[in-house]
């Protein structure tokens, strides 16, 4: 079983935790001014990446904290876990 | 039981990818060669590569779990799926290859009181489209499948279940190898470990795919790629509203005839049949992140492990023999998107989420009529990009009898 590492609470294992899909989808500034098109990429359509991908995880069964991380899709590897308000890390 | 058939030995030719065909489909697993196999059988266009990066059916036509039904809630989905179950039920004459093809119904357990509601409104809307189904009472599951446990004391007791008894199981492989073996005959080129690694483009026309093998020109190209496609589609710049996961299977050892027809659960979530030559097969639902890496998390195994030894209480001494895990590329609507793209001549078929065995020859039905005629067949028009614009979502989550 795969452990993730909580930005508050350390390494946990997989089951205590929540997936949220990617991370960083801004709600729309001005959301009155969206077309549906704008409006239907900002509901349903998400990156995919094989590869580095900048997603979200709560910690639901520990401190029920949401917080980032970046994770190879394609090894599951986590490459960094940061809190919300932080920049995505760079990361190669 | 059927006898497993004597195999040739050549079913495909393994030909040098020519400078330029008429159609390129791009992936060789159920779909792209039901794709090639309809275009040449009902459109004559035979002009066509399959192109494979891998081997020819070893990516998710190699790691589902058999199960054919179409007892789907919504009328699109019941199109679709009850149009492949009747191609089913002719494809071994078609083909002129066995394909094991079983229809020994299959049972979608009812759990809670809502489960019931929500299963009784599928039988009914399922009679209304043609498709059979049938409400069972716990005594009558029992009946159909004498090994589940229908005890009312377990922690989530069978309330009933709905059955399809034209529904079943096929010999994967088989499947793709008769498709593969009759697009061949007719003189499709069937092209392994050949990678497409980019498109070329001239407006809003795909001109030709960039390979591992070199460039190949096209006049039309279909995207078959199941949970690659967005890889393939962001080097068109193309965004799709799909998220691939892994999706796990296991089998257990061989063993004597115990399961006579599918069981499905989906507030438990396991499905459970036996193949032909005796090993019980057995998925559940996706693991929850995305991934592409062909496995998945271990505790996704364990509670499907719990789930199945509880309803079947016969399966506790049963030894697990390998797991494995396949990519599936899921929708917000949980359906398929089928049809046209931005490009004008870029054909699309992805987003079958856990269910797209059970579509194969619906969809390459469907997909060759797309290709040919440059618009979709009335099955797969509902299934359009735009729909997640439009809000005409064909939202199966929940209904289709299985979560995605």
């Amino acid at each position: 079983m795969q452990l993730i590492e909580c930005p508050w609470c350390g390494r946990r294992e997989e089951t205590e935790f929540h997936y949220g899909g990617q991370a960083h989808v801004a709600y729309p500034a001005d959301p009155a001014a969206l077309t549906d098109e704008e409006w239907a990429h900002y509901l349903f359509f998400r990156d995919n990446p094989k590869g580095l991908f900048a997603e979200r995880w709560s910690h639901s069964a520990g401190c029920r904290r949401w917080f980032n991380a970046v994770r190879d899709t394609a090894t599951y590897r986590f490459h960094a876990v940061y809190r919300p308000d932080e920049p995505r890390p760079v990361s190669s | 039981m059927n006898p497993l058939p004597e195999h040739p030995d050549v079913l495909w030719r393994n030909p040098e990818p020519k400078r330029s065909y008429d159609v390129v489909i791009v992936g060789a697993g159920g779909h792209g060669l039901a794709t090639a196999h309809y275009l040449a059988k009902n459109h004559g266009i035979t002009n066509v590569a399959v192109l494979e990066r891998g081997w020819l059916a070893g990516g998710n036509m190699a790691r589902n779990t058999t199960i054919i039904r179409s007892n789907y809630l919504w009328d699109e989905s019941a199109a679709i799926y009850e149009h492949a179950l009747r191609l089913w039920e002719g494809l071994e004459d078609d083909l002129g290859y066995p394909i094991l093809f079983s229809q020994r119904g299959v049972l979608n357990l009812a759990h809670s009181l809502q489960d019931v509601r929500d299963s009784v409104r599928r039988v009914e809307a399922n009679r209304l489209n043609g498709v059979d189904a049938e409400w069972l009472t716990p005594d009558e599951v029992k009946k159909v499948c004498p090994i589940v446990n229908t005890s009312q004391e377990i922690r989530y007791p069978v309330l009933g279940a709905t059955y399809q008894p034209r529904a079943g199981i096929a010999k994967h492989d088989y499947v793709a190898w008769g498709f593969a073996r009759r697009a061949d005959e007719a003189g499709i080129d069937l092209i392994q470990d050949c990678e497409v690694t980019g498109f070329i483009t001239d407006g809003d026309r795909v001109t030709g795919v960039r390979t591992t093998r070199g460039d190949i020109a096209t006049g039309k190209v279909a995207l078959c790629a199941a949970g690659h496609t967005s890889v393939l589609a962001d080097q068109l710049g193309l965004r799709l509203p799909l998220q691939s996961h892994p999706l796990q299977a296991l089998v257990s050892e061989l063993l004597e005839p115990v399961h006579p027809t599918v069981v499905m659960s989906n507030a438990i979530h396991v499905y459970v049949s036996q193949a032909h030559k005796g090993e019980l097969v057995m998925g559940a639902g996706i693991d929850s992140y995305n991934g592409y890496g062909q496995r998945g998390a271990f505790h996704i195994i364990e509670r499907q492990m719990a789930a199945a030894v509880e309803l079947f209480p016969v399966f506790a001494r049963a030894h697990l023999l390998r797991t494995w895990g396949g990519i599936v590329d899921t929708t917000p609507d949980a359906s398929p998107i089928v049809g046209l793209t931005p490009y004008a001549n870029l054909y699309l078929n992805c987003g079958w989420g856990t269910g797209g065995f059970k579509a194969t020859p619906g969809v390459g039905w469907c997909m060759a009529h797309t290709i040919a005629h440059d618009e979709p067949h009335p099955y797969n028009a509902p299934f359009t990009l735009e729909r997640f614009v439009t809000g005409a979502l064909v939202d199966e989550h929940g209904a289709a009898a299985v979560a995605h």
